[in-house]
């Protein structure tokens, strides 16, 4: 087996800073408030993955999926610890990714492959291609800011899937397109799983999960706390510390009461 | 003591438990919720086939810095083909702006100071001399004043897409190059029309100054890019320095006057020809306007004797600030994200 992506120790912190102005920021020092929080979206995460392998990825809004991706598309660099991946990467990571408003889908298709590695020649090669499959028709020469968040979505996919990639990431954007749509998208992603492509799949629906991929990992709070074949992943979501059975817990609320006595 | 730390611990472990327990509890409802949200569609039969990825395990994110960029020419002219639709769109005369601007300075310059102040006198062919330095300051302040803006501007790519970032600053540049090629067509003209004629040493003066300004351009423009991010005040303040940078240069004046400061002010002088613009705009004037003043006696007291040695001290310099700009992006690239 060949290694498609090694994520070795990996942790990105995000500073949020409360104050922006100078008058904010000396009124925030004068009364002693912090001027900045840093937490860590992704927190010493580890796991490495093959080549074809299809993984699903999953875990509450906010636990650092989509900032997991963007890590390993290369968008952000960890803050500790390193990211190795094998060949081109493509994926749709948030929805209109890099759409430009006032361009023409046109313009776009063309924009958006181009950043995401494909030549010129690779680009009018596949141009029909990519317009059939996104269905968008008659808007191909309207500014995006025209489209509806469907279209959005239907282009931004077909761009994606056409890159030929050996990593693809495909985050929670295709949620919002119609059902038909979603149904098309998940038989492309299957063809390419097939074919060998490695696979990331952020979704919280189960059974979707369950059919595109071989294994999950569940982030929590930015955490890597599962990581291991879809049936028990999927368990550990839902049954995970689930009231009164899991005896540690249990345990802890004794130690509690006997610490008060 | 030992006891009211065990239990701090306790506690801290049991809000931990309790945390735990509501994500659970939030899990489970979010799976139910969405159970349905995306469709099933079961793998179609036949065996899998094995890809064969013919390339190294490798860092991801972009770090070849401006030389990727370079490697990515069919993007950079999209970029910077984007940028210039962007300028113009809804606007009528369209490109026209970029002449219109430059050549109401230039007449406003020519009147008030050769003209009124009369500074042309001893200058012959002035407003070629004018014009030449005014081409290639515009090309500098357009470029680094776009390109003090670019990664701001650019936000929705930055954010979710990945490209070398250093790609806005660069494209800035080109755009910059857009609008000033046609000025240095017009300038050729004008010179060809004046009488120029050719000289070895004016063109290796004018590869010197176009160094000097394409790395010191590039340096400003990568710098101030990056401090943008964190800080919006640095586009007023590069906006407020582009309002008298005309007038730290000899163009308006000539170099005579500033050579004449320096003999009673010899570190206000040192300061103004410190800086890498007004050493550009002087080996610039050397190779368009010199040539085609007929009385090279009259040349003598505008330029300092040691302009080359000088320039190429400045370029020295330049190369480097562009290197540390670049190293100074890099470090702050990381922290682009949460800024815009
Ligand atoms: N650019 C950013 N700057 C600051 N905080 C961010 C940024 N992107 C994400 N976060 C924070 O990081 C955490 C993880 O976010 P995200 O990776 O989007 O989670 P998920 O995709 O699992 O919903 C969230 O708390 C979010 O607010
Ligand atoms: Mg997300």
């Amino acid at each position: 087996m060949v290694e498609s992506l090694v994520v070795d120790h990996v942790t990105k912190d995000f500073t949020l800073h409360y104050h922006r102005t100078l008058k904010q920021i000396a009124v925030a020092t004068a009364r002693g408030l912090p001027l900045k929080e840093q937490f860590q979206a992704v927190n010493d995460v580890s796991f490495t993955v093959e080549q074809g392998e299809s993984v699903g990825l999953m875990g509450l809004n906010g636990s650092g999926k989509s900032t997991l991706l963007k890590l390993i598309n290369g968008v952000m660099t960890p803050d500790h610890g390193t990211v190795r991946t094998r060949g081109r990467i493509a994926g749709l990571i948030a929805t209109g990714a890099g759409f430009q408003p006032q361009m023409t889908g046109r313009d776009n298709l063309f924009l958006n492959g181009a950043i995401l590695g494909m030549t010129e020649t690779e680009l009018k090669n596949k141009f029909d291609a990519i317009v059939d499959f996104a269905d968008i028709g008659k808007f191909l020469d309207t500014p995006v800011s025209h489209y509806s968040s469907g279209m959005f979505a239907r282009l931004g996919f077909s761009i994606a899937i056409h890159v030929d990639a050996d990593i693809f990431l495909a985050d929670e954007v295709l949620a919002v397109g119609d059902r038909p749509f979603k149904k098309k998208c998940l038989a492309k992603m299957q063809e390419i799983r097939q074919q060998g492509t490695t696979i990331f799949y952020v979704s919280h629906a189960a059974a979707s999960v369950r059919a595109m991929c071989d294994r999950v990992l569940v982030l929590e709070a930015g955490r890597l706390n599962f990581d291991g074949p879809v049936d028990d992943g999927i368990r550990y979501l839902q049954y995970d510390d689930e009231d009164g059975d899991d005896p540690a817990f249990e345990g802890l609320m004794d130690a509690e009461l006997g610490a008060d006595i | 003591m030992r006891a009211a730390d065990r239990a701090a611990r306790n506690q801290q472990q049991v809000d931990e438990a309790t945390r735990r327990k509501n994500a659970a509890k939030q899990a489970r409802d979010l799976l139910e919720r969405k159970s349905d949200s995306m469709p099933v569609v079961a793998s179609p039969d036949g065996p899998r086939q094995i890809r064969v990825v013919d390339a190294e395990l490798v860092d991801p994110s972009p770090t070849g810095g401006v030389v990727e960029v370079f490697q990515q020419r069919y993007l950079l002219r999209l970029i910077v083909g984007r940028q210039l639709a962007q300028q113009y769109a809804a606007s009528v005369l369209g490109l026209l702006w970029s002449y219109i601007q430059p050549a109401l300075r230039f007449g406003v310059y020519f009147f008030v100071f050769g003209v009124i102040l009369k500074t042309h006198q001893g200058v012959p062919n002035f407003a070629l001399r004018l014009f030449t330095a005014m081409v290639f300051v515009h090309y500098f302040t357009e470029t680094w004043n776009g390109g003090t803006r670019s990664i701001w501007q650019n936000s929705s790519l930055v954010l979710k897409m990945r490209v070398p970032r250093e790609i806005f600053p660069v494209a800035a540049m080109f755009v910059s190059v857009y609008h000033t090629g046609p000025q240095v067509l017009l300038l050729l003209v004008i010179c060809a029309i004046v009488g120029w004629h050719f000289s070895l040493a004016a063109v290796g003066a004018g590869l010197l100054g176009l160094a000097i300004l394409v790395t010191f351009s590039m340096a400003m423009a990568l710098f101030f890019s990056a401090l943008n991010v964190l800080y919006r005040d640095f586009q007023n303040i590069v906006q407020t320095i582009m309002q008298f940078i005309h007038f730290l240069v000899p163009m308006m004046y000539s170099y005579s006057v500033v050579n004449d400061l320096g003999k009673s002010h010899p570190i206000l002088y040192q300061v103004y020809m410190a800086d890498p613009l007004a050493e550009a705009v002087l080996l610039m004037q050397k190779v368009f306007w010199a040539p085609t003043v007929s009385d090279q006696s009259l040349l003598k007291p505008m330029f300092p004797s040691n302009l080359i040695s000088r320039g190429l001290i400045t370029l020295g310099v330049c190369v480097v600030l562009l290197y540390l700009s670049q190293k100074f992006f890099s470090r702050l690239e990381s922290k682009f994200p949460e800024n815009l």
